[in-house]
């Protein structure tokens, strides 16, 4: 069965909705918010540990190892958000009340991104530091390959982590489902940012790149909008 | 099994059994030399590995929206090839990149597209088998983003920059190294159709037992 049709605007308020319930459950514990950016920054460590000799860090290492950091914190922050709603079963009132299934995706989407933004702000300081790589020395451009790399990796980790809830082993489960998909989207972020280290920059590489994460963003976004209604039905 | 199945088995036999005296009787390419052959198989599995996730993919959209359980069976056979076709696929590819490029593996586009998309098949797979209750659906949401990808492993050539051949290098082999090929795309094309046949009718059969025994609990 599916609700009656809505009006727009009422889509974008259920989207914020969620989004501030979202935000506001997590400001008042911070749990995932630290355990996320605990883990990711000891990941960045024993890289750190692992790679960088007498302080030389290998070539482009610091660019795979921040999309590294941020796709491991990324997993693990999905994980807790779902768990969250499944401990409590709110997914389930969530589902039930009356608003289209699309808004509560965004609404969800949004809250990953604005978590995973965060946890990026602490990240990427810390590789700059440890890995000696000028990552703000265009911070403009960075920052457009942090969103718009992140926006397509939550986008597709959103859906999959909301169906996985009622899944059995789904901790393992969502990153055999997560991975192979944004596999593209972590390749290009890895190249736009390698690209962003060289001495001499070549925006116009730079600017290919971003070009393709905002078109995975596009498919993803909107594969995961198309099909979130059918997947949360029972 | 339907009656045609059996005559169409025999046929595929006999024609992969003629493939290696085709592929041997047409010229060789004049740089590649013997290794160029492989192409013959690669091509025609690449082909497979594409068709059976555009097919997992379309019967997974139709099992999401109208719940037909029968599309559903379609796609888990579907994802099987995919596997299998995309690993003959990916180790037919590397032995002639070894010697023609001189590495067994390189990070090119289609290369990379191509086994994302076998990762996703065996996503699917591996769902499928250890997501208990209700993966199937998980799945067949998992397919639809693989089906996506297809466009992209097939356009890949073209638009960047890769070293992989492009798909325009078909229509201009000679008559007798397309006709190789062709006949290879048919072998493989009926292979397909067979092993998809079969396997769906396997699950068929699980579906009725498992309602058999459902009706026996009654």
């Amino acid at each position: 069965m599916t609700p009656p049709r809505r009006s727009r605007g009422e889509g974008v308020r259920t989207a914020w909705l969620v989004l501030r319930k979202d935000l506001t459950v997590e400001v008042r514990s911070l749990e995932i918010a630290y355990t996320t950016l605990f883990f990711a920054v000891s990941c960045v460590l024993f890289f750190a540990f692992a790679l960088v000799k007498e302080g030389k860090a290998p070539e482009d290492g610091a660019a795979g190892i921040l999309w590294i950091a941020i796709a491991f914190a990324g997993t693990l922050a999905l994980g807790r958000t779902f768990e969250r709603e499944r401990q409590s079963e709110t997914l389930r009132a969530l589902l039930m009340a009356p608003a289209d299934r699309p808004a509560i995706y965004v609404g969800k989407l949004l809250g990953i991104i604005a978590l995973l933004s965060a946890a990026e702000i602490v990240l990427v300081p810390l590789v700059a530091f440890l890995f000696q790589a000028p990552l703000l020395s265009h911070p403009f451009w960075l920052a457009a390959v942090l969103i718009s790399g992140t926006i397509g990796f939550a986008a597709v980790g959103t859906l999959f982590s909301a169906m996985l809830v009622r899944a059995r082993s789904r901790d393992v489960l969502l990153p055999v489902l997560l991975y192979p998909i944004t596999v593209p989207v972590i390749i290009a972020g890895v190249r736009a940012t390698a690209e962003l280290l060289q001495p001499d920059v070549e925006l116009a590489l730079v600017r290919f790149w971003v070009a393709l994460l905002l078109a995975l963003d596009v498919v993803f976004v909107t594969l995961a909008l198309w099909t979130f209604e059918p997947l949360m039905t029972d | 099994m339907p009656k045609w199945f059996m005559p169409l088995a025999g046929l595929a036999g006999v024609m992969f059994a003629a493939s290696p005296f085709v592929i041997a009787s047409v010229r060789y390419e004049s740089t590649m030399g013997l290794v160029q052959k492989i192409f013959y198989y690669h091509m025609p599995s690449a082909s497979m590995f594409l068709i059976s996730a555009v097919v997992c993919g379309i019967a997974s959209a139709r099992y999401l929206f109208k719940g037909s359980p029968r599309q559903d069976r379609l796609a888990y056979a579907a994802a099987e090839l995919a596997v299998l076709f995309g690993a003959i696929t990916l180790v037919t590819g590397p032995l002639w990149a070894r010697k023609a490029w001189g590495v067994w593996w390189t990070w090119d586009v289609r290369l990379t597209a191509s086994l994302m998309g076998w990762m996703v098949a065996w996503a699917y797979l591996l769902v499928r088998k250890y997501g208990g209750p209700g993966s199937d659906k998980l799945a067949a949401g998992l397919a639809l983003f693989g089906m996506a990808n297809v466009p992209f492993v097939y356009i890949s050539v073209n638009y960047w920059r890769t070293i992989h051949p492009k798909t325009s290098v078909v229509p201009t082999l000679p008559a007798d190294m397309g006709g190789a090929l062709w006949f290879s795309f048919a072998s493989f094309l009926l292979l397909f159709v067979l092993l998809l046949r079969l396997r769906v009718h396997l699950e068929e059969q699980r579906a009725k037992l498992d309602s058999l025994y459902l009706s026996l609990d009654e």
